[in-house]
This record gives structure tokens, C-alpha cells and sequence, in this order.
């Protein structure tokens, strides 16, 4: 007892040292389970979130525009294989993962679980979505673990430059006709609250907060945060002339940041239970692409133990 | 717009060449998010996005020979099925990943000998598009082969998924080494291919991968053709209603 005591004592002081953390490195059982829900809960994100945009690459109103769209969903799917990966490390099995996922048990963001209704969505996502994550996910470089901080900082390059192309296709829409801009607004309309829902829950209610940041997985909070990206997108919207959906938004000199009006917490927590617009849909489009491509996986394993096998034989011969 | 098959050769034929690619890449795109496995999903999305740039580069070289102003988006979402001039092939439906991979196998096996003589093209912009192109296309028919391979000789299940969609496809390989006047016409001008010589190439890949995958070489019956004339399947009036409907339904607007 006294022995992983101290053992828990060094670790902590190696973290507040700013040391990073490796696989192979001692760490207590539940930084390495607070990792591995977080960085699945990550992953599965990422492939999750090819969905909703994946949604327009066949109707992209540009090639220049689909290819783009395909590049950035496919950018997702990156991402989606280096946090796999860097979950792995921590003992776990992507197949596991898939599977908790595909029954529901696993979370992921849940702004996916909101329809693309028009093209216009695929720029509104670009921008506030990716914006969001970006906020997030910057302060992630420095996490204390060392493949996920590594992961960040290659994910983080690529979030920058998909959240620009989402603002440049919503300028886009707003410089063109009257309906483009009113496609534009609209889809701000939608996307405005489920972005600042990405957040996660204010401070107070936030169960993992003070452990994450004790350990230094979390930089800072989810309120932090949150203002942080209110105060960024404000002034993007009024370049691109659109109103953001919130009554009670305004300029607080005395903070030196915006007020924006309360979040309707009862949608986030339905969303996240499974009440969503798409949440049945996100999780069944994964499950079947799953299912329909065990036979392929199958057939490459059975495949390479052929190849093996001939190989073997074949320097026996010799 | 055209109303009637009466472009020029030279036009029609690379007009050929960026439906093709569009087509095909537009089918691949929907496989994005869809795929068996995170990686094969990824690798699908690189010969889509080939498959796209490419289209590009053929459609805005298109409209340049025409000389009306249309550009790549105005031949991709403004002609209506009768004008596209892709083979049957590249519109039939994804289908299980064998179907996928099926389709990719037969059009890279004839896409690659294909560009290797437009390299040599009078024309220099189809020849500096084919060098660029063919750069991917060794990679797409790598990759499409080590699949074929894979499959047919996996499993039980693999390897009669991956025949039959030989079997189902196999009507659609006819045309693409079938030459017709405008093939004729375009290899004569030097601007374009000889398909007997593409036609050769095909047959010997496609026989060493079959005989490699264990699969067996379906009988030379009927074969279907059509696309390159603009005589397509059903399929291709939905991949239009799908990739077109922005543009149609917001006409000129920039986006």
C-alpha cells in the first residue's frame, strides 16, 4: 500500500514537473482508464463525425469543393486511426473500442448526432465545429500523455486548416445571391448552440475537470474554454454579416469578453442519451459498415497466414 | 445545350477520358466514411480524390477545346446523361467492396496502358495530363490488384463474393478496348490511344491477376456498350440527380 503510494506520489510529481508520460511508464489505474475513455471518446469522434459531412460529398456544388470535402472527411479518418493508435498503447484493442462504440456504450461528441440539412451546413461545420475543437484540442498538445499530446499536434494542424475552409465556404455564401446568404444564416442558426454544447457541461457540473487537470490531460475548463471560443467567433460572424442566434449576446466591457445567453443543458444531456435527431443513424451507418466489411478483414488475415504459410514452405524446400 | 452526340472527336474523346475519372471518383466518394476498415476506407478516398483531380484537369482542357466557355463545373453539372461519355463500367453501383474492387481492377487494368500511350500524344496538354495521371493510375491498379488477389484467394466467402462480382461485371469490360470511330479517329490524329495495343495489356493483366486471385475468367458472351456513345444504364441518371442538384437547383450562382 505504502509502495503505490509513493509510486503515485512520484507520478504526480513528475506531472506537476511537466514530464511527459509514456506507455511504458508507471501510471495509476485511473489515469489510465480517464485516457483511454478520452481519447476513444476522441476517436470515435472522428469517425463518427465523417458522417454528417460525408452526407454532401456526393452533392459538393463545386469538383473543387468535393475534393476538399473529401480530403477533410478523409482527414477525419486520420485522425480517427493516430488516436486508435495512440489508444492502443494504453493496453486497449481497437476492435474493442469499435464494439463498445457500435453497442452504445462509448460516447462521442454529440454535435454529430445533428442532421447537414443544406450545403451550406459544410461550411457552418468547418467553421464553428472544427472552430470548437480546435479550442479544445490546442491545449491537448501539451497533455501530459505522450502519444495522445503527440496525435494533437498533427490533428490540430489539419483542424486549422479545415476551419478555414469552412469560413471561406461560408463567405462564399454570404458575398453571393440573397438565398446563399439565407442558407448561411440558417445553417448558423442551427449549428450556434450544439457548438457551444461541445464544451461539455459548465465547471460545476463537470465530474472529470478537477482530476484532468490535476493530472494535466485538461488544460482548461470547459468554461474557460467556452468563452474563449465565444469571444474568437463573435467578430467572424459580423465580418461574414450574420446574426448569431442568441438575444443576449453582447459585449461586456468589464470582463472584457461577451455575455452570451444560457445553454439549453436539457437538450445537451438528450443528445447525449440518445435523443438527438441522428444518433440512431450515426451509430447504425457505423455498426453496418462494420458488419458488412467483417469478410473483407477476414479474408486479408486468411490471406496473409496463405502467404506465410507458401513462405514457409518454400524455404523449407530450398 | 448539346442536345445530340455531335461533338467534334477530339472533344468527345476527352470527354471520355474526364467522365470516366469524374464517374468512377464520384461512385468511390461514396464509400467515404463507409468503408470495411479505417484504412481501406482512407485508401478508396485517395483514388477518389485522383480520380477527381484528374477529372478536372481533362474537363477544363475539354471546354478549352470547345472554346464556349464551359468550364470543368459547367461540363460536370450541366450536361445531362445523354452528353457523358463514361463507360458503362465506372456508373455501375459500388456494391459489396468486391463489386468495388472488381470495378476498380478492370477500369485501372485498361486506365493505365491507356495513359502509358497518352504520354506519347501529339497533343502536349494530353500528353503532360496523362504523365501526371499515370503517376496515380500505377498506384490505383497496385492497389486494386493486390485486392483482387486478396480476396479471391482469402476466404471461402471472399472468393465467391469476388466472383460473382466478376461474373456481374464482366458485360461492362466490352467497350472500354472496343475502339469506335471517335477512338479511331483521335488515335489517327495522334492525339489518342491505340486500343488494340490497350486491349492487349488488359487481357494479359486481367488474366495473371485472376490466375493469381483463383478466380476464373468469365466466358466472352454479350457484352454491353453504349457509354462512350451516351447510351447509359439507369444508374447514371441518379449519380447526376445527386451530383448535380445544387447546381441545378440554384443555377449560376458561385459557390
Amino acid at each position: 500500500m505504502s509502495s503505490s503510494v509513493a509510486l503515485e506520489q512520484q507520478f504526480q510529481e513528475r506531472i506537476d514537473a511537466e514530464a511527459r508520460i509514456e506507455p511504458k511508464d508507471w501510471m495509476p489505474d485511473a489515469y489510465r482508464k480517464t485516457l483511454v475513455r478520452q481519447i476513444s471518446q476522441h476517436a470515435h469522434s472522428e469517425i463518427v463525425g465523417m458522417l454528417p459531412e460525408g452526407n454532401w460529398i456526393t452533392r459538393a456544388p463545386s469538383l473543387r469543393r468535393k475534393l476538399a470535402l473529401l480530403a477533410k472527411v478523409q482527414d477525419e479518418a486520420g485522425h480517427g486511426l493516430y488516436l486508435y493508435a495512440a489508444a492502443e498503447t494504453l493496453g486497449v484493442e481497437r476492435d474493442d473500442l469499435l464494439e463498445e462504440l457500435h453497442e452504445g456504450k462509448a460516447k462521442y461528441s454529440s454535435i454529430f448526432n445533428y442532421p447537414t440539412l443544406t450545403w451550406a451546413d459544410i461550411g457552418a461545420i468547418g467553421w464553428l465545429v472544427d472552430g470548437a475543437a480546435i479550442m479544445n484540442q490546442v491545449p491537448l498538445c501539451r497533455c501530459s500523455y505522450g502519444p495522445y499530446a503527440r496525435a494533437m499536434v498533427r490533428i490540430c494542424k489539419e483542424e486549422s486548416f479545415h476551419q478555414r475552409q469552412g469560413y471561406e465556404i461560408m463567405l462564399t455564401l454570404c458575398r453571393g445571391t440573397e438565398v446563399q446568404k439565407r442558407m448561411a444564416q440558417d445553417a448558423l442558426n442551427r449549428w450556434w448552440w450544439p457548438s457551444l454544447m461541445m464544451f461539455g457541461p459548465n465547471d460545476a457540473d463537470s465530474k472529470h475537470t478537477a482530476q484532468s487537470m490535476a493530472w494535466k490531460i485538461k488544460r482548461f475548463t470547459n468554461d474557460e474554454l467556452r468563452q474563449r471560443f465565444v469571444d474568437v467567433t463573435v467578430p467572424q460572424a459580423e465580418f461574414l454579416g450574420l446574426t448569431l442566434p442568441d438575444p443576449e449576446l453582447k459585449w461586456n466591457e468589464e470582463r472584457g469578453h461577451y455575455d452570451f445567453g444560457p445553454i439549453d443543458w436539457d437538450e445537451f444531456w438528450n443528445v447525449v442519451k440518445g435523443n438527438g435527431p441522428c444518433n440512431k443513424e450515426r451509430i447504425e451507418a457505423r455498426r453496418k459498415a462494420y458488419e458488412a466489411g467483417a469478410w473483407v478483414r477476414e479474408a486479408a488475415l486468411a490471406h496473409a497466414e496463405k502467404r506465410r504459410r507458401r513462405k514457409e514452405q518454400s524455404a523449407q524446400v530450398a | 445545350m448539346d442536345a445530340h452526340p455531335g461533338f467534334p472527336p477530339a472533344l468527345d474523346y476527352l470527354l471520355r477520358l474526364g467522365d470516366n475519372a469524374l464517374i468512377l471518383g464520384q461512385r468511390l466518394g461514396e464509400w467515404c466514411g463507409h468503408g470495411p476498415v479505417l484504412e481501406q476506407d482512407i485508401a478508396l478516398t485517395n483514388v477518389a480524390l485522383d480520380l477527381i483531380g484528374q477529372a478536372r484537369s481533362w474537363l477544363t482542357y475539354a471546354g478549352e477545346l470547345e472554346g464556349q466557355g464551359r468550364d470543368e463545373d459547367q461540363l460536370a453539372f450541366q450536361r445531362d446523361a445523354w452528353d457523358f461519355r463514361n463507360l458503362l463500367l465506372v456508373e455501375q453501383p459500388n456494391g459489396d467492396f468486391a463489386h468495388t474492387i472488381a470495378r476498380q481492377f478492370f477500369f485501372d487494368a485498361f486506365h493505365h496502358p491507356l495513359l502509358e500511350q497518352l504520354l506519347h500524344s501529339t497533343d502536349r496538354q494530353v500528353a503532360a495530363i496523362a504523365e501526371k495521371a499515370i503517376k496515380e493510375a500505377t498506384y490505383h491498379l497496385r492497389y486494386s490488384s493486390e485486392w483482387m488477389i486478396r480476396l479471391g484467394d482469402g476466404t471461402e466467402e471472399s472468393h465467391r463474393r469476388m466472383q460473382t462480382a466478376v461474373d456481374d461485371l464482366w458485360m461492362y469490360t466490352g467497350e472500354c478496348c472496343t475502339p469506335d470511330e471517335v477512338d479511331e479517329a483521335a488515335h489517327q490524329s495522334g492525339m489518342g490511344a491505340s486500343l488494340t495495343a490497350v486491349r492487349k495489356s488488359w487481357e494479359e493483366r486481367v488474366k495473371d491477376i485472376l490466375d493469381q486471385a483463383t478466380l476464373h475468367r468469365p466466358e466472352d458472351d454479350w457484352m454491353q456498350s453504349g457509354g462512350k456513345q451516351g447510351r447509359h444504364t439507369e444508374h447514371l441518371g441518379y449519380i447526376l440527380a445527386d451530383m448535380q442538384f445544387l447546381q441545378r437547383a440554384y443555377p449560376g450562382m458561385e459557390w
